[in-house]
C-alpha cells in the first residue's frame, strides 16, 4: 500500500477528472463534493509520501513495474514531496473557498469546471513527481491545457487572454520538447538521473547546450520569466476569480519547480556556465524581473492585475535563486515556492471574496472595508505583510536565506535587489492596506473613474461599482464561513511557515537539494 | 553551401519550419493563422525527432529469430523506434492543443463576430 502512494497523488485527480463531468451533468452538487474528496486524497497521499521520505529517504515508483531505462519512473524525494503537498493542500483550500463563486462563474456546467480543476491538478502533481523528461512534457501539456480552458471561461475579455495564453504556452511546451530531443540524441536516455550520469561522463557537447537553451526558454515561457511574461497579466486579470486564485499560487510555481529540477537532477553544473551561461542569464533576468514586476505592480489600479505583476516579480525571485545555484540559494528558492503559494493564495482569495461580496476590485475603492470584513481583510493584511517580508511571516525567511546565499557568493547586486524588492512590494501592498484600514469609507463615488481608459472593468461589475459606491461599502458584511475559513487558514499558514522555517530548511529542503 | 544544406537537410527543414511557425503565431493578426502557425511549429519538432532516429541501411525494430532463439542482435541493424513512439504521443498532445484552440476560435467568433485580433481589441474598447 505504502509503495503505491505516488499513484494516488497523480492518479486520483486524473481518474476523477473524467468521472466528475459525467456525474456533474445529473447531480450538480456531486461535482464539487467529488472534486474536494479527490483533492483531499491527493493531499493526504502527498503528506504520507513526505512522511515516508523523511523516514526512509528517496523512493521510486516504477509505472507498470517496468524499471528504467525501459520504463518511466516517478521519484519522490524531499523536494518533490514538499512541493506536491503544497500544491495539493493549497488547491484543496482554494477549491473549498471558491465554491460559491465557481457556481456563478462556471454557469450551468459545474461538472466540466471541476473536471478541468482536477485535470490541472493531475498535471501539476505529475510534473512534480516525475523522473522522466518526456513524461514531464506530457504532464506539462496536460496542466497547461486545463489552465487554458479555465482561463477562457472568464467571459468576453478572458477569451482573447486565454487564446494568447494557449499560443504562448504551447510555444513554451514545444521548445521544451525540442530541448529534450537534443538531450535524448546526445545521451540515448530520457530518465533524468541516467541522463545526468551520462552527461557528466561526456565532455561538454555543444548539442546538449543548445538543448539546454531550448529547455530553459520553454520553461521560462511557462513560468513567465521576464521578457516572456506578456501573457500573464491579462490571463490573471480576466480569468474567473475562482480560477486565478487557483492558477496564480500553483501553476507558474510548478513551472519554476520544473526549471529547478533541471538544475538539480538533469544538467551537471559545468553545462550551465561558461560558453552558454544559462545560470547567469537566469540570474540577470531574475534581477530585472524582480524590479520590473514590482514597479509595474505599483502602477496598477485593479487588484488582480497588481497581484499578477507581483507574481512576475516573485517568480523572478525564484529564478534568482536558481541562477545563483548554490545549495542554500536553491533551498531558498524552494522555500519561496512554498511560501509564495500560501501568500498568493491568501491574497487572491481575499480579493475574490471582496469582489463577490462587495463588487469592488479597484484599489482606491476599498476605503473603509477593513472593519466591515475583518476576517477576510485581516488575512489579506497578513498575506501582504508576508509578501513584503516582515518577520515572523514566511516571506521574510526566504528573502533572508536568499540574502545569505548572495553574500556567500559575493553577489552584492542580489542582496541589494532583494532588499529593494521588499521596499517596492511595501509600496504597492501598503497602498491597499492604507485604503482598507486607515481611510474612512468615501461618502461619494470616486471621481477617478474616468481615468481608467486602459482597462475598463468587466461589464458585470463596473455599473454596480459606479452607481452605488457608498451603500456598497457600508452594506459590506463578512463572507460566509466556508469562504473565510480557508482564507484565514492560508493566512495563518504564512505565519506558521515562517515560524517553522528552520525545521523546513534544515530537515527537508537542504537535504533534498544536497542529495540530488 | 548547397552540399552542406543537402547533407543535413532535415535539420535545415526543421529550422525553417520553426521560424515559419513562429512568424505565423507572432506576426499574424488572424487567430486562425496563429493556430496554423502553431501546427507548423509542432510539425517541425516531429520532423526533428523522426529524422534524428534515421539510420541508413537499417531495418525495422523487430527481433528476427530462428526457432525461438534470437541470433545476432546488433543495435546498428535497427532503426531506433523510441523517437517514433515519443512523436506519436507528441502528435496526440498537438491534436489536443489544436482542438482546444479551434474550439476557442468557435466561441470567440460567436462572441465577437470576427477572428481578427485587431478588430477584437477595437470591439473591446467600445
Amino acid at each position: 500500500m505504502e509503495q503505491q502512494l505516488p499513484v494516488f497523488i497523480v492518479g486520483a485527480p486524473l481518474l476523477f477528472s473524467v468521472i466528475v463531468p459525467i456525474l456533474g451533468r445529473k447531480w450538480r452538487l456531486s461535482a464539487f463534493v467529488i472534486a474536494v474528496g479527490t483533492v483531499a486524497v491527493s493531499a493526504v497521499a502527498s503528506a504520507l509520501s513526505l512522511e515516508r521520505v523523511l523516514r526512509d529517504g528517496t523512493f521510486r515508483y516504477y509505472l507498470g513495474g517496468w524499471e528504467p531505462p525501459v520504463g518511466i519512473e516517478w521519484v519522490i524525494d524531499e523536494v518533490s514531496a514538499v512541493v506536491s503537498l503544497v500544491v495539493t493542500s493549497v488547491s484543496l483550500l482554494v477549491v473549498i473557498s471558491t465554491r460559491r463563486w465557481a457556481e456563478r462563474e462556471a454557469g450551468d456546467r459545474p461538472g466540466i469546471f471541476y473536471g478541468l480543476v482536477l485535470l490541472l491538478l493531475a498535471g501539476l502533481t505529475g510534473i512534480v513527481i516525475t523522473g522522466d523528461l518526456f513524461n514531464l512534457f506530457v504532464f506539462l501539456e496536460i496542466a497547461s491545457l486545463a489552465a487554458y480552458g479555465l482561463v477562457f471561461i472568464g467571459g468576453r475579455r478572458a477569451m482573447l487572454a486565454g487564446f494568447r495564453y494557449l499560443i504562448i504556452g504551447s510555444i513554451g511546451g514545444a521548445f521544451y520538447l525540442l530541448g529534450v530531443g537534443f538531450i535524448y540524441f546526445a545521451t540515448g536516455t530520457l530518465n533524468m538521473i541516467e541522463a545526468r550520469q551520462l552527461l557528466e561522463e561526456a565532455e561538454s557537447v555543444r548539442a546538449v547546450q543548445v538543448g539546454a537553451v531550448f529547455i530553459f526558454t520553454g520553461l521560462g515561457l511557462k513560468m513567465a520569466l521576464v521578457p516572456m511574461h506578456l501573457w500573464l497579466p491579462d490571463a490573471y486579470e480576466h480569468a474567473p476569480s475562482s480560477v486565478n486564485s487557483l492558477i496564480a499560487p500553483v501553476m507558474t510555481k510548478v513551472a519554476a519547480y520544473a526549471m529547478l529540477r533541471m538544475f538539480l537532477s538533469v544538467f551537471p553544473a559545468g553545462y550551465l556556465s561558461g560558453t552558454v551561461p544559462i545560470a547567469d542569464a537566469l540570474l540577470i533576468l531574475g534581477l530585472v524581473g524582480i524590479v520590473f514586476g514590482s514597479v509595474a505592480a505599483a502602477g496598477q489600479t485593479d487588484i488582480r492585475r497588481m497581484l499578477a505583476y507581483s507574481s512576475i516579480s516573485q517568480l523572478a525571485f525564484i529564478a534568482v535563486g536558481i541562477g545563483l545555484g548554490t545549495p542554500l540559494a536553491l533551498a531558498a528558492a524552494l522555500l519561496h515556492v512554498v511560501n509564495h503559494a500560501a501568500m498568493k493564495a491568501t491574497l487572491f482569495l481575499a480579493t475574490a471574496s471582496v469582489r463577490f461580496r462587495v463588487g469592488l476590485q479597484r484599489t482606491h475603492n476599498l476605503a473603509g472595508l477593513g472593519p466591515r470584513m475583518p476576517l477576510t481583510m485581516g488575512a489579506f493584511a497578513v498575506g501582504s505583510v508576508a509578501m513584503v517580508g516582515i518577520p515572523p511571516t514566511a516571506g521574510f525567511f526566504s528573502k533572508w536565506y536568499m540574502v545569505q546565499a548572495g553574500v556567500a557568493e559575493g553577489q552584492w547586486v542580489v542582496v541589494a535587489v532583494v532588499l529593494l524588492s521588499s521596499l517596492l512590494t511595501a509600496v504597492y501592498l501598503f497602498k491597499v492596506l492604507e485604503q482598507v484600514y486607515l481611510r474612512p469609507a468615501k461618502p461619494e463615488p470616486s471621481a477617478h473613474h474616468n481615468d481608467e481608459h486602459d482597462s475598463p472593468a468587466d461589464s458585470a461589475v463596473q455599473p454596480a461599482e459606479q452607481e452605488a459606491m457608498r451603500p456598497v461599502v457600508e452594506r459590506a458584511r463578512e463572507a460566509p464561513l466556508d469562504v473565510w475559513l480557508p482564507i484565514v487558514l492560508l493566512g495563518a499558514a504564512t505565519v506558521v511557515l515562517g515560524v517553522l522555517n528552520v525545521v523546513i530548511m534544515e530537515h527537508v529542503l537542504l537535504p533534498g537539494v544536497e542529495v540530488s | 553551401m548547397i552540399d552542406e544544406v543537402a547533407a543535413r537537410f532535415p535539420y535545415w527543414a526543421t529550422a525553417v519550419l520553426i521560424v515559419v511557425g513562429l512568424y505565423g503565431m507572432i506576426g499574424k493578426r488572424s487567430l486562425v493563422k496563429q493556430v496554423i502557425g502553431l501546427s507548423i511549429f509542432q510539425s517541425a519538432i516531429i520532423l526533428f525527432f523522426v529524422s534524428g532516429s534515421l539510420l541508413e541501411g537499417a531495418t525495422l525494430p523487430i527481433l528476427y529469430s530462428v526457432h525461438g532463439v534470437a541470433e545476432h542482435v546488433d543495435p546498428d541493424d535497427y532503426v531506433n523506434p523510441l523517437p517514433h513512439v515519443l512523436m506519436l504521443t507528441a502528435i496526440v498532445v498537438g491534436v489536443a492543443i489544436t482542438g482546444v484552440a479551434l474550439s476557442f476560435l468557435v466561441s470567440i467568433y460567436r462572441e465577437f463576430g470576427t477572428l481578427d485580433e485587431r478588430e477584437m481589441l477595437d470591439e473591446m474598447r467600445k
